[in-house]
């Protein structure tokens, strides 16, 4: 191992209007190393690798490639220096083949072969301005005919430059190449798959190789385990050291102590935009490393008493809502939960947790089943009567169902009840009283807002989350659905709504938490049901539900 | 004659294809522009200042050839008006073409009347010849029909074929239909994507100005005010009822070609046949085929892409 | 409202602030438009005169002189009622380019009830104008179902059945409803009972004026109230900012999307019926004279607010009826006015490019201009 670093930053600095998304990172990558990158939401992992990849251009600050100084001005330059990178959110066309994707952005064609070489080329660039020029003279002096033929002209020259993108793709060498890889790293991929029929596992491997058919030597991974089981997730190291072994140097981003310790050589964390530390592995904890993301000590664990459940709030049996596709999301689920109780459902994203959620608070129509909320049947209300028996809920994605970021923060408080006295007298807002509650309950609620009038879409993530918690708890609630309650929002406010959820099991509302972070679930809840594949594989009181059993069932094994 | 014999001669047909021909261009400029991720409803727009330009520029050269040159050109600076407020100024792109079509009407009846009514006007140079491909244009029944045509009439049916190669077998069209498709798929590996779609758009624009050629140039010899009369949204329906295909949008533009074709026959021969039936015919199609067979869109048309 | 807590919510706020873009979007065109008739005029000293006696023209002509003024009332009101039209569905977060056809169709209809059926003075007016509203709803029905049931686009669809709208009504006009006069080709005159009342004003002989311009302020004042002084403008608007919150407050999404194309399509039929009965009190061939597309500039400048849409539509009320003192007084084209419409919507359209131009700084928190629906094909 030499000790150039196949990639080094110095000093980058990204700034954003209003925001300092990176201030002064420094990172250093050896050949062969996984180097895991730590850190919150938003403390600036990925914005430093869209840097480091060309996406976004550094605000100060250099980055070095095998020692050299390497300007990336686009992708293109990053993917030259042997840079790949698989983002979290899969930069794939659904609508097109595996082989289209991987040789999108690339000159592979076949057939007839105008060789123009690169010096002919920038002449010919030069001429085409020039041409331009003379025209724009022509032009002016009304001499048509001539002007036509420049433009002829230009035309002409013009396609010669164009002619390579012109040529006939060649989906079959590329096809055959991407099998040869699919073998060699021993990721199975069939090349004339179309992508939207593939699930997020082969999706994974369709982004790596479309990164290692690049000859990317240096490889970024941004959260890739946030989709994968915890089994899905060891097979998925396999895969990394295999990599390892064959020379690749890897960039593992993630918020994930445990998998950060099992599979990193070296360990950065960043908090804030600013660089904590590196450490090695050996020399680090789960606690160590959770203080230095945080920047003090965290308490892993939600202080809260045992529960004691009262008669059944929400009982469902043998539900079944499809997804947008058409297709069977939840499939014969029953459940129920108890009055004084949180029920966590884990289970990777993706198994019909939402649907089930949609399902239950009335936003998607039920194929068939039956849901009984405090004893009484509800199956095909519509939301607004499910929200007036009782039902408040979080819902996963705040800023697209939760809020209205074009209204006021008074507005948005009042969003489940505009209509009904005092907030509207027959038709007719009163939008006195509206304010009022408004300026009530974010006091109550400690939203950090300049005022009640100001836009919902200004404020941050977590202030926007208790608006909403504001709003749901400020009636009487019976039944508490959370769907990701705490997704990307900072440490302080996962606090805040973890002890609120608690406080409202306290007061003996029914809670179904929904939660992909296993350790969200098995901090809050009183029992744990494991969601596979549209079904409640099992549930467990939270004594025996050890993250290896969950685990194992999240991946459909019944242990 | 009997009436349907009459809506099946080889003339009939022979005018339909060359009346499809500003639809099907039309709607071949809009593939361009959609496929990449812009909406394009300013084709009417960019098709009727191209027809203003080709008569103008025509007229006071005496020559075709440069009227033709000036449709294509004209057709592109509508396009580039057109790319430039959607892409650089983030402009909804519904809006963007409403002013594109506003400012063609405006535009071109403002030189109209200044520059083609007489006095100035200096007279028409007429319209291009029909030519009788050799070999092709003697096929019994189907020559006449696709191979007695105007110049501009065959451009469009060999574009059909070069724009299905360009669009679907070549990189060229692969990243134009990455950009449309996921536009920060397409950055991610390197493609400029407002390259691509401020070309493309312009592209566009030129074959919607080739379209206005056909009105001035080949179909009659000169200008009037708002001559298009809605063909240019025509060819978006076309776009739209052919699925965002070359081939497709060319067998919609040709089934409209034919709905007005018998129109005009019709009105010949059957005069108490309301006109305005088949006028209305491409539009109830394009509701009906919008509302039940729901092509499917590139996925980001109408999106602006942000990046930073 | 808190005062204390907001002090800058102050009328500079709330009023000048909003102004500020509409304002410079006018000047600049006014600017770009005199420099086109610069470019096209036989030089450029002409062209300085012209564009000094069309612009005084349109001022003198239309506003100043009574006879003016009351032709710009006329223009304005079918323009408050089309950009109320347009303005709505704006809210709901859909694009109605169809405000053409539903004022088409809802002259049609209301026409057919004017000419045939019988009734007493006022009972018949209102019976015809209700018949124009409902020609109206339906035609704003057709895409409002269409896209809330099928997901089809209703901008797609409004622009056909603008198409389906002129060739329907022109069939109908030339077969079942002609005046048999042969010189001209338009309907029979409505009945004297279905006409609307003509207003006297001061100055001017035979006065154009008649009730559409009041009812069409009328209107934009309830419409003003509805969407903002009301739980139903409250849905309508939550539906428009953000339709999966919509539905999570409990709000149907499809029928706030048919209901806005409903009162969209109500209004502009309103604003045909009234055409006819106010002015020609019968129905040409050709009756279309583009209020429905210039309504998508008049809601736009107007930022899509009701009562703003008055002013606006009173600027392009203006403009309308000043093309014809462009034309007389300095020998300009009225098609002046099609380049205005266009550059007033685009600026307005595109503020960026107006705050470029005169370098108005703001914070990108506040950047965002008219709240425009972002428009997409399919569903």
């Amino acid at each position: 191992m030499s000790d150039t670093p196949v990639l080094e930053a110095r000093g980058l600095t990204k700034r954003f209007p209003g925001v300092l998304a990176n201030d002064q990172v420094n990172l250093t990558l050896m050949k062969g190393e996984v180097h895991a990158l730590l850190g919150e939401n938003g403390a600036g992992k990925t914005t430093l690798m869209n840097m480091i990849y060309g996406f976004y251009h550094p605000t100060e600050g250099e980055i070095l490639v095998n020692g050299q100084p390497a300007r990336m001005e686009s992708p293109n330059e990053a993917i030259a220096k042997g840079i790949g990178m698989v983002h979290q959110h899969f930069m794939l066309i659904p609508v097109m083949s595996v082989t289209e994707n991987i040789m999108l952005g690339l000159g592979e064609t076949r057939g007839f072969e105008v060789k123009i070489p690169e010096a002919l080329r920038r002449v010919l660039r030069v001429v085409l301005a020039l041409i331009f020029l003379l025209f724009i003279f022509v032009f002016f002096q009304a001499k048509v005919y001539w002007a036509a033929l420049l433009i002829l002209a230009a035309l002409v020259l013009g396609s010669l430059v164009l002619l390579p993108l012109l040529r006939r793709m060649d989906r079959i060498n590329v096809a055959k190449r991407v099998r040869e890889l699919s073998e060699s790293y021993n990721l199975a991929i069939d090349p004339d798959d179309i992508i939207k029929d593939l699930s997020v596992g082969i999706q994974q491997r369709v982004e790596i190789i479309k990164a290692l058919y690049r000859n990317a030597d240096i490889l970024i991974l941004d959260e890739p385990t946030a989709v994968l089981t915890p089994q899905e997730t060891e097979e998925f190291f396999v895969t990394i050291r295999n990599l390892q072994d064959q020379g690749t140097s890897i960039i593992f981003i993630s918020h994930k102590l445990k998998e950060v310790l099992a599979i990193a050589d070296r360990i950065t964390v960043l908090r804030d935009g600013r660089n904590v530390g590196t450490v090695l592995p050996e020399e680090a904890t789960e606690a160590s490393l959770a203080e230095m993301m945080v920047g003090r000590t965290v308490i892993l664990q939600v202080d809260k008493s045992k529960a004691h459940p009262g008669d059944v709030v929400l009982e469902v049996k043998d539900l079944r809502v499809e997804d947008e596709r058409g297709q069977i999301a939840v499939d014969g689920l029953s459940l129920e939960v108890r009055a004084g109780e949180i029920l966590g459902i884990a289970g990777v994203q993706g198994n019909g947790q939402r649907e089930l959620v949609e399902g239950l608070t009335g936003l998607r129509p039920i194929v068939s089943g039956e849901v009984r909320i405090d004893n009484k049947e509800s199956t095909h209300l519509l939301p607004r009567k499910i929200s007036e028996i009782g039902v408040a809920h979080i819902p996963e994605d705040r800023e697209k169902h939760g809020l209205v970021m074009g209204y006021s923060v008074a507005d948005n408080l009042v969003l489940n009840r505009y209509y009904q006295a005092p907030y509207a007298r027959g038709p007719v807002l009163d939008h006195n009283q509206i304010a009022s509650n408004g300026q009530a309950l974010v006091e109550k609620f400690d939203v950090r807002t300049p005022s009640v009038e100001t836009l919902a879409g200004n404020l941050s993530g977590g202030n926007k989350q208790k608006v909403i918690v504001a709003r749901e708890f400020s009636r009487p609630v019976k039944l508490l659905i959370a769907n990701q309650p705490t997704r990307g929002i900072d440490v302080g406010s996962i606090e805040f709504i973890h002890n609120q959820i608690v406080d409202q099991r306290d007061s003996g509302s029914a809670v179904l938490l929904v939660s992909a972070e296993l350790d969200e679930i098995l901090s809050l809840a009183d029992r744990v049901a494991v969601m596979f594949e549209g079904r409640i594989v099992k549930t467990l009181p939270i004594e025996e539900a050890t993250r290896e059993r969950v685990g194992l069932l999240m991946a459909g094994v019944d242990a | 004659m009997d009436v349907i014999a009459l809506l099946f001669t080889a003339g009939t047909l022979q005018l339909a294809v060359a009346t499809a021909t500003p639809i099907a261009l039309g709607a071949f400029g809009g593939l361009f522009s959609e496929r990449s991720g812009v909406v394009n409803i300013a084709i009417e727009g960019m098709m009727l200042t191209a027809a203003m330009s080709a008569s103008f520029v025509s007229a006071y050269t005496g020559s075709l050839y440069l009227g033709i040159l000036a449709a294509l050109i004209s057709g592109a600076l509508m396009a580039a008006l057109h790319a430039l407020l959607s892409i650089r100024f983030n402009m909804d792109q519904i809006i963007s073409g409403t002013v594109i079509n506003f400012l063609a009407a405006g535009l071109t009846g403002h030189l109209y009347q200044t520059y083609l009514v007489p006095p100035q006007w200096p007279g028409s140079v007429g319209t291009f010849q029909t030519i009788s491909i050799p070999l092709l244009s003697d096929i019994p029944y189907i020559g006449q029909i696709f191979f007695q045509q105007g110049p501009i009439v065959l451009t469009m049916l060999a574009l059909a074929f070069i724009i299905h190669y360009v669009i679907f077998k070549t990189p060229w069209g692969l990243r134009t239909r990455a950009v449309g498709e996921h536009p920060e798929a397409a950055d991610t590996v390197g493609i400029n994507v407002y390259l691509m779609r401020y070309t493309n758009v312009i592209i566009g624009g030129t074959l919607a100005g080739l379209a206005g050629a056909w009105l001035t140039l080949e179909w009659i010899d000169n200008f009037t005010i708002n001559m298009t009369t809605g063909r240019g949204f025509i060819a978006l329906a076309a776009l739209i009822f052919g699925s965002w295909t070359p081939f497709g949008a060319l067998g919609a533009a040709l089934l409209f070609g034919l709905a007005n074709a018998m129109q005009i026959r019709l009105q010949i021969s059957f005069p108490e046949v309301p006109a305005e039936l088949f006028q209305m015919l491409p539009y109830v199609l394009t509701i009906i085929i919008a509302a039940l067979a729901r092509p499917v869109p590139p996925a980001a048309v109408g999106q602006p892409y942000e990046k930073e | 409202m808190n005062e204390s807590q907001a002090p800058k919510s102050s009328f500079r706020e709330r009023f000048l602030r909003p102004l500020v873009v509409p304002v410079l979007a006018i000047l600049t065109s006014l600017i770009v438009v005199a420099i086109i008739i610069i470019i096209t005029a036989e030089n450029p000293l002409i062209g300085l005169e012209k564009v000094g006696t069309g612009y005084w023209g349109i001022i003198d002509g239309a506003l100043l002189s009574p006879r003016g003024l009351v032709n710009t009332l006329v223009a304005t009101a079918p323009l408050i009622l089309t950009g109320i039209a347009v303005a709505i569905p704006f809210h709901a977060g859909l694009f109605n380019i169809g405000a053409e056809g539903q004022f088409m169709i809802g002259a049609l209809l209301g026409t057919v009830v004017g000419i045939y059926i019988d009734l007493p003075p006022v009972i018949h007016i209102i019976v015809t104008i209700l018949a124009g509203i409902t020609g109206g709803v339906i035609w704003g029905l057709i895409p409002g179902v269409l896209r809330a049931w099928l997901g089809s686009h209703e901008v797609i669809n409004t622009i056909m059945l603008n198409f389906i709208a002129i060739a329907l009504t022109n069939m109908i006009i030339r077969n079942y409803i002609k005046d048999p006069n042969p010189s001209t080709v338009q309907s029979l005159p409505l009945l004297e009972t279905a006409q609307l009342a003509r207003i006297p004003f001061p100055g001017v002989a035979s006065s154009r004026l008649h009730l559409g311009f009041f009812i069409a302020v009328l209107v934009a004042i309830a419409a003003w109230y509805f969407l903002y002084k009301t739980t139903w403008g409250f849905s309508l608007r939550t539906t428009g900012l953000n339709p999966d919150a919509a539905k999570y407050a409990g709000i149907r999404p499809k029928w706030q999307y048919v209901l806005s194309f409903m009162i969209a399509g109500g209004i502009a039929g309103l604003a045909g019926i009234m055409e006819v009965q106010g002015l020609p009190r019968v129905l040409p061939v050709g009756f279309n004279a583009g209020y429905g597309f210039t309504a998508i500039a008049v809601s736009l400048l107007a930022l899509n607010n009701p009562l703003a849409v008055i002013p606006a539509a009173l600027i392009f009320g203006l403009l309308t009826v000043g093309g014809d003192y462009l034309q007389i007084r300095a020998g300009l084209s009225v098609h002046i006015v099609s380049i205005f419409r266009a550059l007033i919507l685009l600026f307005v359209a595109a503020p960026e490019i107006v705050r470029y131009i005169y370098r108005i700084k703001v914070k990108p928190e506040e950047a965002e201009g008219v709240p425009i629906p972002r428009t997409r094909w399919g569903s």
